[in-house]
């Protein structure tokens, strides 16, 4: 009832406007186009005027009032970086933003037509045109220039001391895999996954026996960690917003992203002043319907407790040992292999 | 090969004005059987006809697209309601009154695609290029008339197969408008990549053919049909626009169609030219091994890119002439104007991966486009000013196309700057695939276009049925889509801070996101007033069509251009007699003591300063 009662009134306002605006039309075929113009004029070029202004404090209120809603600083150290580049490129661009804007709509405003207004043939100036792109040239430049210098940091090599964990993004959530004790990642093939292997570890590598999956991600405070980032069926992508890393997914090519974490979860809770945040893993690539729900949770704490973390998960060669057995005849070779070896 | 056949068709053209007054004579006399109502009105060969058509066809899938984006607007806002109205409206792709997930990924899919490709491709480029190229440089009609029908009925065609796809049961194209494999080649990863995906892939091969034939007829009218004293740099800048957007587009769709072929053929033929060591439905896919939908990716956004200029540059032009018309002045800086777009498409070519920088692609190769990609900010700046210097000191008149041309450099400037952040391939880690982009480019790309396009109906709509459009309604109509705009997409730039993915079907299964709620509603709102108050210019539009107030000069806006030395309502042919000569620059606006305009078939008077040649 209220859909058809609101929709009613939808309709009857349109008409109304609708009949103003017919009528309007007469009277401008009485005054003849161009009086009613002139008497149109003041009151578009004063809305202008109004606009312009409103517009510009409505952006900056705005800006400050959702200033809580924004991402808060960020818990890596690369990231830094990064609002740094924005920050300059808000200085840029705020400030053209600015200058035109208001030269816009101020414009609009002084040169409306009106008794003894004379346009001015002026069709063009090689000098000013000549400035006005070198100077926009030169800040380009030093947005370029700042911008690779940070971005060659971010994407260069990961150091030597850096954990390896392995991402594997699959519809519709990640599996993160840490290497246990010896520090390196078994062999994975993907014709091997099942459903209880569920990246396609070759276990036929021992490498692979102390590989741990834990069903969320840990990374320790001031440790460089590199991440391999996988997907085992569509595109997915490797999002954390708290630590400005975002890199894609792609099935069979793996993609790597190394960062540092700066502050521990604890931390994190003192300055976003809330006892209950928590770091999270998106999905920030359209991978099907349940996209919006991929996440997983994400902890970053002392050495100590890492290893107190990791000490207490088994590894998953061992969670899916108990099972072989049920596993489908498609691995009963490897099986088999492995058992020879022993 | 190519040049021959244009210069057969300038020949042709030639013959076919000798020949014009006396088939005019015989029309009149009823003695011509060739004009039936479906030559004129249907298979047309009539440039102004075709014109017309793409711009109710067009307006069509505006209303089609913007109706998607309401719906999805209406569960990104209202996440936890049920409406017994989308039940009714989309049946079983929204059970109870709440849009499924999946089908929420078609609207957005549908939305990109209808919107990007049919409204401000065909709509706009289609719709001007045809009205004002033979108009404004001076000729009877299209270098060829037919070839101009086909690529409208090709069009036609694309339009009938995409939306037949949301007829099928598994719904439509699903895997975002970019269609990036394998969610689009996988009926297994999400419904709408089975029928839906096909329809979507054989439209826009459609689209392309259409796109390609209406490009090809664009150039070769605009180089060979000129009229006497129509050199290049006389031209108008719609003019210029058009012609490098038809350039852009026969040398970056042809790409997108052999995407799209790779596309069909690891979807039926079972290549793998884009997958890859793929699990899916219980089952790892060996046979289709070893392709890259990064490979996609690339060719994708070939075209992608240069599209963005494709949809950008014929408002570009549209806002030129009508900002020079309505401030009485000539546009700043006309050859700087013609030298940015050929920097700003030439440029389009070469910065397609900035679409890229983490999709795994190596970050050397980022760093060139991330160069590239802030040079081309340097000629989009220069319009700006140069827009700017256009009606500083003019004599402004508001009209509603006038309105929409500052609205249009408004929100250029607007959602241009933004584009800086995220051409920095540093900053882009942050914010892409945030609300941010999502802001940034239906500010500088989509708002913007649309105000291009208005600003260019509104204007021209006289020359089209003769008759004025209501202004009254056309300034309600201004204000509320200016303001609305704005507060649809600024708000969402906050959002893309706060870190918000796109293409969510909800943000409240994140603790990070879940505060963005009270935003969403604000933004759903916002763009559901929006859209129904699109209904102001649809009325308007159909309502002045026959009962507007009666254009009684043949140059209402006191312009200079060739089209308004045409009749009031031009035949098909546009002259009666002979085709106007041309003598001067199109830009000379209160060039006597501040006042007056001198139209291009004006002589030069002796002693008279020229500007250009």
């Amino acid at each position: 009832m209220t859909t058809i009662l609101i929709v009613g009134i939808v309709i009857l306002l349109i008409s109304v406007v609708f009949q103003v605006s017919k009528t309007s039309e007469m009277v401008t075929i009485l005054k003849g186009a161009a009086q009613s113009r002139k008497d149109a004029t003041k009151i578009i070029a004063l809305m202008f005027l109004f606009f312009g202004p409103i517009f510009l404090i409505g952006c900056f209120w705005s800006a400050v009032h959702f200033k809580d809603a924004f991402l808060p600083e960020s818990a890596s150290v690369h990231g830094v970086w990064i609002d740094n580049v924005f920050n300059i490129t808000l200085i840029v661009t705020g400030l053209v933003f600015v200058l035109t804007q208001v030269g816009l709509f101020l414009f609009v405003y002084l040169y409306r037509e009106r008794e003894g207004q004379k346009a001015l043939y002026y069709p063009e100036n090689s000098k000013l045109e000549m400035w006005w792109t070198i100077i926009p040239a030169i800040f380009m430049t030093v947005l370029v220039v700042t911008g690779l210098f940070y971005w060659f940091k971010i994407t260069g090599p990961a150091p030597k001391e850096a954990m390896i964990i392995e991402v594997t993004g699959k519809q519709f959530n990640w599996i993160a895999r840490y290497p246990g004790t010896d520090g390196k990642l078994g062999y994975k093939n993907f014709t091997l996954i099942n459903d209880n292997n569920i990246i396609g570890m070759d276990t036929t590598d021992e490498a692979s026996h102390d590989d741990i999956i834990p069903t969320d991600l840990h990374f320790v405070v001031g440790k460089p960690v590199k991440i391999i980032i996988n997907s085992r069926d569509v595109m997915h992508n490797f999002d954390l917003p708290h630590f400005r890393v975002k890199l894609d997914a792609v099935p069979g090519i793996p993609t790597t992203f190394w960062f540092t974490p700066k502050y521990t979860t604890e931390q994190m809770r003192e300055i976003v002043k809330n006892p209950k945040f928590n770091y999270e893993l998106a999905c920030a690539q359209i991978c099907g319907q349940s996209h919006y729900a991929m996440k997983m949770a994400v902890k970053v704490e002392t050495q100590e407790e890492f290893d107190k973390w990791i000490k207490g998960q088994s590894s998953y060669y061992q969670t899916i040992r108990p099972a072989a057995p049920a596993i489908a005849e498609a691995n009963a070779t490897n099986d088999e292999k492995t058992e020879e070896k022993k | 090969m190519s040049s021959t056949a244009t210069h057969h068709v300038s020949e042709e053209a030639i013959y076919h004005e000798a020949e014009w007054h006396e088939h005019h004579h015989e029309e009149h006399n009823g003695h011509d059987h060739k004009d039936t109502f479906f030559s004129t009105y249907i298979f047309s060969q009539d440039h102004k006809m075709i014109a017309k058509q793409f711009l109710f066809t067009g307006i069509i899938w505006a209303v089609i697209g913007g109706l998607m984006s309401a719906l999805f607007r209406i569960q990104l806002g209202y996440p936890d309601e049920h409406f017994g109205f989308l039940h009714s409206l989309l049946g079983n792709f929204a059970p109870d009154g709440k849009i499924d997930p999946q089908y929420y990924l078609a609207l957005v899919t549908m939305h990109g695609t209808i919107m990007v490709f049919f409204v401000l491709t065909g709509g706009l480029s289609g719709t001007f290029s045809n009205f004002l190229i033979p108009l404004q440089i001076g000729a009877r009609d299209m270098a060829s008339g037919f070839l101009n029908m086909l690529s409208y009925w090709i069009f036609v065609i694309s339009s009938i197969v995409m939306f037949s796809s949301y007829f099928v049961q598994s719904g439509p194209a699903s895997a975002g408008w970019t269609v990036y494999p394998p969610l689009s080649a996988l009926p297994e990863a999400i419904k709408g990549s089975g029928t839906g995906q096909s329809l979507w892939l054989i439209s826009i091969a459609l689209f392309i053919a259409s796109a390609l034939l209406g490009g090809l007829n664009y150039v070769a009218t605009i180089i060979n049909l000129r009229t006497k004293g129509m050199s290049m740099t006389r031209l108008p800048l719609t003019i210029w626009s058009f012609l490098l957007t038809a350039i852009l587009g026969i040398l970056s769709f042809p790409v997108l169609l052999s995407a799209a072929l790779l596309l069909i053929f690891d979807r039926s033929l079972g290549t793998s030219f884009y997958l890859n060591e793929i699990y899916i439905n219980g089952h790892a896919m060996v046979e289709q091994t070893g392709g890259s939908s990064i490979l996609y990716q690339h060719l994708f956004w070939f075209l992608g890119h240069p599209e963005v200029y494709i949809v950008i540059l014929p408002a570009m032009g549209l806002v030129s002439e009508v900002l020079s018309v309505s401030s009485r002045k000539p546009i700043f800086g006309y050859k700087a104007m013609i030298g940015s777009m050929l920097a700003i498409g030439g440029l389009s070519f070469i910065v397609w991966a900035h679409h890229m920088f983490v999709s795994g692609m190596n970050p050397f190769v980022g760093s060139i486009f991330v160069v590239l990609t802030l040079i081309i900010a340097v000629p989009s700046a220069v319009k700006v000013f140069n827009w700017i210097a256009t009606i500083w000191r003019g004599s402004i008149r508001f009209t509603p196309a006038s309105m929409f041309a500052i609205g249009f450099v408004s929100l250029f400037i607007s959602g241009g700057l933004t584009g800086l952040f995220l051409g920095n391939s540093t900053v882009d880690i942050e914010l892409t695939k945030t609300y941010f982009v999502v802001a940034h480019f239906h500010i500088v790309m989509g708002v913007a276009a649309f105000f291009g396009l208005f600003a260019g109906v509104y204007h021209w709509f006289p020359k089209m049925y003769g008759r004025y459009m209501n202004n009254t309604l056309g300034y309600i109509h201004f204000w509320v889509t200016f303001i609305g705009s704005y507060l649809i997409f600024w708000p969402m730039h906050y959002q893309g801070m706060a870190g918000l993915p796109r293409w969510f079907y909800t943000h409240n299964s994140y603790e990070t996101f879940n505060h963005m709620g009270d935003l969403s509603k604000f933004i759903s709102t916002m763009a559901i007033i929006v859209f129904i108050m699109q209904v102001f210019f649809i009325i308007n539009f159909f309502y002045s069509m026959y009962k507007g107030r009666k254009v009684k000069e043949m140059n209402p806006w006191e312009a200079t251009t060739l089209e308004w030395t045409t009749p009031i309502e031009p035949m098909h042919g546009n002259w009666p007699g002979a085709i106007p000569t041309v003598y001067r620059w199109p830009y000379d606006y209160s060039k006597e003591n501040g006042e007056g305009f001198i139209p291009q078939t004006e002589p030069m008077k002796p002693g008279e300063q020229v500007l250009h040649h």
